[in-house]
């Protein structure tokens, strides 16, 4: 089935305030930042509120969206013209749209309550939710654009949020640094989103998904592929799949809860919801821009789940898990119809038991003095009983446990990818393993075995404004998924915006991938019991084979963009520079130089002496004289 | 109702309000009444604007009156939406500049009041040579300006301002020369016994007078933008001009050379300009990448704002030269915002090295911690010169690189990689003077004081109002950028699919 | 019979000028100009008398009336050079070069 026509709202109830939503975060936002100061007692508050009202929105436009009959659930509300005869800002209602905004505003608020506790030590506590508000407004933005010159504005408002976010304690250089690359890496990705947006423009005259969309199919075989395959560049960048992955684990110098909002629930879905928006127009099932995204989304999910198996750090164990987990939903994506629901499905349970876990290494942090290092954990469960039953569900949650939120959604695109292509499906299911390994891993090193943490560490319970949100987002790990996937309900909700497979899937839960993929999640499970709770974890961190340390280091992505554009970069620049200052300027300096030279040189010809300016008169009078001559025989 | 003489009134009160400004004698009264002035004529030109009718006849508020009538020469002033909108620009800067110059010439080797009477004069000339619709006029306002921002540099700029300020003047007179001999001769050429621009419009017909012709005022207005490679002085002008000077030398003087490639190359030259595209484009994506390049490599903050610019300077004349309307549209945008992003750039940067007294970036480091409102304003003032959406910048970059897209796609391609560079030289150049730990030598550094707010609230706020909401001045520029394209006989090319309008 | 008058008349310049351009006293440099101006008098002359008209007669008086006039700055400028410098070389006097 096609995805239904996109109408034009005719006004009335909660859609048309659906601006709502952007404008009452951005609200929040501006008046933290110009009332600076004056508004630190309550600008917290004022933030919470904030993102709520657009969660309220949210569900109201919801609540008349699912009122209507499925043809209608596609409006489009236009608010101003923008650019005249390029692009309007108008915002797209619609089943797709709306499941962000709910994911977005709920996870939203539930971290801005969170950050309450979290941050309450920090003197800029007030910064920090003007950002997060900042943040929300530009990804409600990017979500419910009617065209892609909006959906950009937005894309970049959450990477400017992101690199303020991430830098937000500056004075660390680390921060500063992973901010900055942050950006820079996303804008490699902007290029391609705005190459696109050129092709789109310059192919179909607008760049409004109404007008686009239907008639995607007119433009040449090459150019649909060209443009897909940059709108993929674009959602590289923003969502870290390779070869832009970098940038991900770096951010999480960021505080902890900017990490589980932006770097795992949110920002980082953006590039997924590109794919999936422009799915049925760019990225049709058995197109090569759509192979390209599945070999992108294999292949992150694998590097993701290796790197998340060496590190350390709490954080950026879970950001190598949050790279995986986002290559299993553009895996999804990547096959058309038939997974675009099981992208989504996963998209919003990972938006839960990710920010879950987040916002439970951020409690455990919490505990111990911002300590991020697993090896300096241990034996927490007792001490910090909250924040491990929910870590713990998260866990069970992420790793496909039966039941659990992660088994229904992740099983569901394995079994639709093992329709499409074996060998990708087979490859998502080793994936699923290595989840098992590095998640058991991390989970026996905090919370199980002897304490390894020193003497300083008073590892205590977090406050009820932190735990309570653990509490809720635990709750929706648990049973989310199953809600969304039995009985099709999220398919056939997000049919009118994205279209559905010709026959409906069925759940199955003894298939062969499916069965497979439990045994392995188990082997994995079993091999980092065996590894890391039976045996002592050294406190230092062991030199490691050649492939932890592989794993260890990113897969040398880094070393690579260093060696690749880096290096060059910076001797190119040096030489740019050096020939501008001697080549270019050079040129004009030595032109003056050369003129100013030749006229010192020429002056001395006065030499002051009668006898020589009469011999010059004399010459001259002969030369003229001569000359009159020669011409006067002519 | 008689029509008022409204771009007589803005320069008789600019050059009435300099000469006043110099007899005083009290150089706070000096600075108070300049300030008075130059927000009198921006009040002036506010109104002027609001009775501009963009959808009415081309040339407004035209005044013509016989200037040296043996030659043809008149005295003609008018605007069409283009120069309004740059004559806008002009009368925001100059009392946002007055104020932030404050103190700027006190370390200058005049006197103060004759540094603010130059700023009041250059705005005089300024409006004049956006507003001349006589081509010997807009000559001789053009080489005019040079004489204020030559002085301005040269009194009361840094270290090197002779070098800087001789290299300048040389460089865009030997620019200007060309042009005069072009004009000399486009008005023998045409035989019209008339400068007027509207009279010399398709009067040259043979193609190899256009080629010759063109290059003239070309070569000129490449100067004064600067076009890659002519560009070298630039840098050394705005790093050495004070503060207040820099703003007004790359905010508003350098928009006179893309303005000319506008206005004249294409309308008086078009088959010529068409002949030149290739080369013009060619020069503007290696001004665009090379220019970001080079300032990656900077280590002096001024020099580097000053070859963003250079950058920037490519995307307004590829977006002129691609000739669509889009391009050219966002081109002229372009030009109004870049002064208003690079204004608020140099003001800030102006304020940070006026605090530490070193124009280096490696003196710096953690401002943030102790001036967060500084950082804060650094901050979005880069941002708008890497032209981040919901600021006003981007609006123009897209539309110019959109519009290029259209006809050139390569070039536009290589174009935007113009946004990856511009996030690493502002972000870059961010990072080490605003974050980590803070440098010992700016511990004590304070944050803007009142005065220093009131100059950066207004153009943060006009970039952040104008990147959500470009329409009023787009529904100004558009009709007279489609008038300028008739006349150089183009038309956009369409899209290879047809969409149906509406659904 | 012209041409004797013509040759004397080069002859006398060519004297002069070379006078001009190789003494270095500024009295015998100025009697050289004289004699310059008188030489092109002598062929104002003969080509007045050749002619039958008085044109190069006239000429001849004015030109005696401007050398009488530069001998009077003349020799002034030469006797204050003199005075301030006890010299009448015109190689002394060459301060205003380059």
């Amino acid at each position: 089935m096609e995805p239904a026509e996109i109408l034009s709202h005719a006004g009335g109830g909660a859609i048309s305030l659906a601006w709502l939503m952007i404008v009452l975060p951005l609200a929040g936002a501006a008046i933290l930042l110009i009332g600076g100061r004056a508004t630190n007692k309550w600008g917290h508050l004022l933030g919470v509120l904030m993102s709520v009202g657009a969660f309220v929105v949210a569900a109201l436009v919801f609540l008349q969206l699912i009122g209507l009959d499925p043809a209608q659930r596609r409006q489009s509300v236009n608010l101003y013209e923008f650019i005249p005869g390029v692009a309007n800002i108008g915002l797209l209602i619609d089943p797709l749209s709306i499941s962000f905004c709910l994911l977005i505003t709920f996870v939203g608020s539930l971290i801005h309550v969170y950050s309450i506790g979290y941050m309450s030590h920090d003197p800029d506590r007030r910064r920090f939710f003007a950002y997060l508000n900042l943040f929300v407004a530009a990804m409600l933005l990017l979500v419910l654009a009617d065209n892609y010159v909006a959906l950009f504005i937005g894309w970049e408002g959450v990477g400017l949020a992101s690199y303020l976010l991430i830098g937000f304690w500056q004075y660390k250089p680390s921060a500063a640094v992973a901010a900055k690359k942050a950006f820079v890496v996303n804008r490699v990705g902007d290029f391609g989103l705005l190459v696109a947006m050129f092709l789109i423009f310059a192919q179909f005259g607008t760049l409004s998904y109404a007008e686009v969309f239907p008639n995607a199919a007119q433009a040449s075989q090459g150019v649909q592929t060209a443009i897909g395959l940059l709108l993929l560049l674009g959602a590289c960048g923003k969502s870290a799949q390779l070869p832009l992955q970098s940038w991900l684990l770096d951010a999480m110098e960021g505080p902890t809860p900017v990490s589980a909002l932006i770097h795992a629930a949110t920002m980082v879905t953006a590039g997924v919801y590109l794919v999936v928006r422009s799915g049925a127009a760019f990225f049709p099932e058995g197109s090569t821009a759509g192979l390209v995204v599945t070999i992108v989304g294999v292949a992150t999910l694998l590097a993701g789940a290796i790197i998340g198996t060496a590190k350390d750090d709490i954080k950026k164990g879970l950001a190598g898990s949050t790279m995986s987990q986002i290559g299993y939903m553009m895996l999804a994506a990547g096959i058309g119809p038939a997974g675009y629901a099981f992208a989504i499905a996963h998209l919003i349970t990972h938006g839960f038991f990710k920010a879950d876990l987040f916002l439970g290494a951020g409690s455990v942090m919490h505990a111990m003095n911002d300590e991020v290092d697993m090896r300096r954990y241990g034996g927490l469960r007792k001490l910090l009983p909250i924040t491990f039953v929910t870590f713990f569900i998260g866990y069970l949650a992420i790793i496909g446990f039966p039941l659990l939120s992660g088994y229904f959604t992740k099983d569901g695109i394995i079994e639709s990818v093992m329709h499409h292509n074996a060998i990708l499906g087979w490859l998502a299911v080793l994936g699923a393993g290595i989840t098992g390994f590095y998640m058991t891993r991390m989970v026996v090193m905090t919370f199980f075995g002897p304490k390894r943490w020193d003497e300083k560490a008073h590892p205590h319970e977090s406050p009820a404004v932190m735990t309570w949100p653990l509490i809720i987002l635990s709750v929706f790990s648990v049973g989310l998924g199953a809600y969304l996937i039995l009985s099709n309900r999220l398919l056939v909700f997000l049919a009118p915006a994205v279209g559905q497979p010709a026959e409906l899937p069925v759940f199955h839960p003894f298939s062969v991938p499916g069965l497979t993929t439990l045994a392995l999640v188990a082997v994995g499970a079993g091999i980092a019991i065996a590894k890391y709770g039976r045996s002592e974890v050294p406190v230092v961190q062991p030199r490691g084979s050649f492939l932890t340390v592989f794993a260890r280091r990113d897969l040398y992505g880094d070393a690579l963009n260093e060696a690749l554009f880096m290096r060059p970069g910076q001797w190119l620049t040096r030489l740019a520079v050096f020939f501008d200052n001697r080549g270019i300027d050079g040129v004009v300096n030595g032109l003056a130089a050369g003129v100013g030279g030749s006229s010192g040189r020429l002056r001395k010809i006065q030499t002051g002496y009668v006898r020589s300016y009469a011999l010059s008169i004399f010459v001259g009078a002969a030369v003229l004289a001569g000359a009159w001559f020669v011409v006067g025989t002519l | 109702m008689t029509a008022i003489p409204w771009l007589s009134i803005l320069m008789g009160v600019s050059v009435l309000g300099a000469l006043g400004v110099s007899f005083l004698k009290n150089d706070k009264l000096a600075k108070q009444a300049t300030l008075g002035v130059s927000l009198l004529v921006l009040v002036l030109a506010v109104v002027m604007t609001v009775g501009f009718s963009p959808n009415g006849d081309r040339f407004q508020y035209a005044e013509t009156y016989d200037w040296i009538p043996s030659f043809g020469v008149h005295y003609a002033v008018a605007v069409d939406g283009v120069a309004l909108v740059l004559i806008l620009l002009s009368a925001v800067l100059v009392p946002i500049v007055v104020l932030a110059s404050w103190h700027d010439a006190e370390q200058g080797k005049r006197s103060v009041r004759t540094y603010f009477a130059l700023l009041l004069v250059l705005e005089a000339m300024m409006i004049g040579v956006f507003a001349a619709t006589d081509v010997f006029l807009f000559y001789v306002f053009f080489e005019a300006m040079l004489i204020p921002m030559y002085f301005m540099i040269g009194s009361y700029g840094g270290a090197q301002r002779s070098y800087a300020a001789v290299k300048f003047l040389l460089y865009s007179l030997f620019g200007g020369l060309l042009m005069l001999v072009a004009v000399i001769a486009l008005y023998n050429v045409a035989d019209k016994n008339s400068f007027l621009f509207p009279d010399l419009i398709g009067a040259v017909t043979d193609p190899t007078t256009q080629k010759w012709l063109f290059l003239g005022f070309f070569v000129a207005f490449a100067i004064k933008a600067p076009l890659w490679p002519v560009h070298t002085w630039l840098p050394d002008a705005a790093a050495q001009a004070p503060a207040g000077a820099a703003v007004l030398l790359v905010g508003v003087l350098d928009k006179v050379g893309t303005y000319g490639m506008l206005r004249f190359c294409l309308e008086l030259f078009p088959d010529a300009a068409k002949w030149a595209t290739p080369v013009v484009i060619a020069l503007s994506v290696i001004g665009i990448v090379y220019g970001a390049i080079v300032a990656i490599g900077q280590t002096d903050i001024k020099r580097l704002i000053a070859y963003t610019s250079i950058s920037h300077f490519g995307f307004i004349t590829m977006g002129v030269f691609a000739m669509t309307t889009t391009a050219a549209s966002g081109a002229t945008l372009y030009m109004v915002n870049h002064g208003f992003s690079t204004g608020v750039l140099f003001l800030v940067a102006g304020f940070l090295i006026y605090r530490r007294g070193s124009q280096f970036i490696a003196d710096y480091g953690g401002v943030q911690k102790v001036a967060p409102l500084l950082a804060g304003a650094f901050l979005i003032a880069g941002l708008s010169g890497l032209s981040l959406p919901g600021l006003s910048t981007f609006v123009s970059e897209f539309m110019v690189l959109l519009g290029t897209f259209e006809r050139y796609a390569v070039p536009a391609i290589i174009g935007t990689t113009g946004v990856i560079l511009a996030a690493i030289y502002i972000l870059w150049m961010y990072q080490r003077t605003m974050n980590g730990p803070t440098a010992e030598s700016v511990a004590e550094m304070k944050d803007l004081n009142g005065r220093e707010r009131w100059v950066v609230a207004p153009l943060i706020a006009l970039i952040v109002v104008l990147g959500f909401f470009p329409k009023p001045l787009l529904d100004v520029i558009n009709p007279a950028v489609k008038e300028s394209l008739v006349n150089v006989k183009v038309t956009d090319p369409a899209p290879v699919v047809a969409v149906k309008e509406g659904q | 019979m012209t041409t004797h008058y013509l040759v004397l008349s080069a002859l006398l310049f060519a004297i002069g000028g070379i006078g001009v351009l190789v003494r270095r006293n500024a009295i015998v440099v100025f009697m050289c100009v004289e004699l310059m101006l008188n030489a092109c008098n002598l062929a104002f002359v003969t080509f007045a008398r050749q002619n039958g008209n008085v044109d190069g007669q006239v000429i001849a008086f004015f030109v005696m009336i401007v050398a009488a006039a530069e001998v009077v700055i003349g020799l002034a400028i030469i006797v204050t050079i003199f005075r301030t410098r006890r010299s009448a070389s015109v190689d002394d006097a060459s301060l205003l070069k380059y």
